[in-house]
């Protein structure tokens, strides 16, 4: 188990080397830090104003080895990001210039208090109706819910929430719509919206999903054995085909983690939920390069951990695969 | 990218469009597989059905792409057609007869179906203008990663070795940065559009058809057939392209229509986050964006957001619904 492990975290180690030349490239080559501070500066800043701004972030250094003389080779734009990035040191803001650190760590609990319920409650209910699907097989409910599912996969986040927003909050007038504090009770009121309509957003295609993978169990040769042995269809399903869909549903599952933390950029900006997705969408409006960069960085930071998870659980489920 | 703002490029852009999907179309005839397909499709009705709605899309489409130069400047096809629809002063709702003023209502030059928008503009109209810029997302985001997926794809399942470890290292690599930040992050640098909006989709796209054909490849080199063409010595590029490609062909279609619904949904949530299409643009997202604030207002204002998102929709269920038929119909054993 160790050994595989230290080679999938070897695994990574590329990974997150081509993650940070992918960022770098964008951010560096594809925009000049000349142009970066144009735009963060406004089209009519002085010169010098440029200048400095280059200046006091490290951004007028060369792009990628320093052959000035007299000055040490490394200590150029990219050897000098990867160091930084290296030891976690994301930076300040180019817009207000606070720390990003700072920044994104106060965001991230009214993200977790959103997506975390969210998930959970349609981790329960995906896994619940396509197991129901899969259980009561009758032609019609089948055709009526793989149509229904559709229908919910095709309408856009925005329209539920603004079609959620309006009715709940102001026809019904039943949850504060705006205005999110961190104050016990009132949170959780105010969550219940944005938390349904997550749930509701992505329920259609994990519901779809879920049913396949189920019915693909279903045909399996266990399946017979078990209803031959005269175990009841419940049993079969909660104890046979759950368990052994469980495999596939937890590489599913995992990636979705990022999107935990990141929280959802469309809600948390209609509800004015001050989470990392707030924090993304205010970056874009701003412009804010330099938050947008440590996003990206840490977003994919956060999908390789959510893989090695994967790989751990895989392991754990199935012997086999640390053999290989 | 602003080739793509002339006429005379946006006009040949649809001609070519046009032109690539019969010359697929039309060699796909040649397959027995796909017009045994074609054969099961006929008899699915939602299938067909669906197939219609895309159709007349297409035609909307295409009719806000192709450009004429008129004495009152350029206009679209579209407008041409629309040309008899009055500009009214401001909001009117569904077949009003006045404007939408507590105060003072004014009479309206004619009757407009859906009502107007916030300057007056025909909402039917510009829902129907709007379909231009998701099909050219849907379109040229398909012909940026359709080949790279599918090349890259068919090269590492093929050659496996080296080959296979660096197309897997870029793909994981790209797959690492969360989908939405890559675009935002991408769209950021290289500015507003519909052919950076490709780009940007299209660079973030290319991972799951590769993945799809990779695996599908290494299943297909195993068959006999490529045994055979490579015992007759063949080139690897003969036996990829005229033994392998026709082999997969079936999977890059439905991927690629499932795929298009995705992107009609993509650019309608670009253009809402503010990173989309260009102000100005006719755009589903962008409509929905401005309406955000219209369910506030007294009267309320509710025909501009249901317009664009009923029309848009209606698209992506059909184009998801085809997409579901064309699996079922090269793979009746699967079903689902």
């Amino acid at each position: 188990m160790f050994a595989y492990l230290v080679r999938r975290l070897l695994f990574f180690v590329p990974i997150i080397f081509g993650v940070m030349l992918l960022t770098f490239v964008l951010f560096f080559v594809v925009q000049s830090p000349n142009a970066t501070a144009r735009r963060v500066l406004g089209q009519r800043a002085t010169p010098k104003a440029i200048e400095n701004w280059l200046h006091n972030r490290g951004y007028d250094k060369p792009l990628l080895i320093n052959q000035t003389p007299g000055e040490p080779w490394h200590d150029s734009l990219f050897l000098n990001q990867m160091q930084r990035l290296a030891t976690f040191d994301l930076g300040a803001s180019d817009v207000t210039g606070r720390p990003l650190a700072e920044i994104f760590r106060e965001g991230a609990l009214p993200s977790l208090l959103l997506t975390v319920p969210a998930f959970f409650a349609s981790l329960v209910m995906s896994i619940g109706l396509s197991l129901y699907l899969v259980f009561i097989r009758n032609k019609a409910v089948d055709l009526a819910a793989s149509l229904l599912c559709v229908m919910l996969m095709s309408v856009p986040v925005m329209v539920y929430v603004i079609f959620g927003q309006f009715v709940v909050a102001q026809v019904l007038n039943y949850f504060p719509a705006f205005g999110f504090q961190l104050k016990g009770i009132s949170t959780v009121k105010f969550l219940v919206l944005p938390v349904c309509l997550m749930v509701v957003s992505g329920l259609g295609s994990e519901v779809r999903l879920f049913r396949a993978l189920f019915l693909e169990e279903m045909g399996q040769d266990y399946i017979r054995t078990a209803r031959a042995k005269g175990a009841s269809t419940a049993v079969v399903l909660l104890r046979h085909v759950l368990k052994n869909g469980m495999i596939n549903l937890i590489t599913l599952l995992v990636a979705s983690l990022p999107f935990l933390i990141m929280g959802s950029l469309l809600l948390e900006n209609f509800f004015g939920i001050p989470g990392l997705g707030n924090v993304l969408f205010s970056a874009i409006q701003a412009p804010d390069f330099a938050v947008v960069q440590a996003s990206v960085f840490l977003g994919s930071l956060l999908y390789l951990g959510g893989l090695l998870l994967t790989d751990i659980c895989y392991a754990w489920a199935d012997p086999r695969i640390r053999l290989q | 990218m602003k080739m793509l703002d002339q006429i005379w490029v946006q006009n040949l852009c649809v001609v070519a469009g046009y032109s690539l999907l019969g010359t697929v179309l039309w060699y796909g005839t040649r397959s027995d597989r796909w017009r045994a397909a074609w054969k099961r499709l006929k008899a699915d009705v939602p299938g067909m059905g669906a197939l219609f709605v895309i159709f007349a899309y297409l035609l909307v489409g295409t009719l806000e792409s192709l450009t004429i130069s008129a004495e009152s400047g350029n206009l679209t096809l579209l407008q041409k057609l629309a040309s008899g629809v009055p500009q009214e002063k401001s909001y009117s709702a569904p077949l009003a007869k006045t404007t939408l003023s507590v105060a003072e209502p004014k009479p309206l030059k004619a009757v407009h179906l859906l009502g107007t928008d916030a300057l007056g503009r025909d909402t039917l109209v510009q829902t129907l203008r709007a379909t231009r810029s998701a099909l050219w997302i849907g379109g040229l985001t398909s012909l940026i990663y359709i080949p790279l997926g599918v090349l890259l794809g068919m090269m590492a399942g093929y050659f496996r070795g080296w080959v296979d470890d660096v197309v897997q290292f870029i793909y994981s690599t790209v797959a690492a940065v969360p989908e939405i930040l890559m675009l935002v992050a991408i769209l950021m640098v290289l500015g507003k559009g519909l052919g950076t909006m490709a780009i940007a989709l299209g660079i973030t796209g290319w991972v799951g058809m590769a993945r799809l054909i990779r695996g599908e490849t290494l299943r297909q080199v195993e068959r006999p057939y490529v045994a055979a063409a490579k015992a007759m010595g063949q080139s690897h590029w003969k036996i990829l392209s005229s033994h392998l490609l026709p082999n997969v062909m079936h999977l890059v279609l439905i991927k690629f229509v499932l795929g298009f619904s995705g992107l009609v949904l993509a650019e309608a949530i670009l253009s809402y986050l503010g990173v989309g299409v260009p102000v100005g643009t006719p755009s589903w997202g962008a409509m929905i964006d401005a309406s955000r604030s219209e369910l506030s207002r007294e009267p309320l204002v509710w025909w501009n957001l249901t317009a664009s998102s009923v029309a848009l929709f209606i698209l992506v269920l059909a184009l998801n619904f085809f997409g579901d038929a064309l699996r079922r119909a090269f793979d009746p054993k699967r079903g689902e």
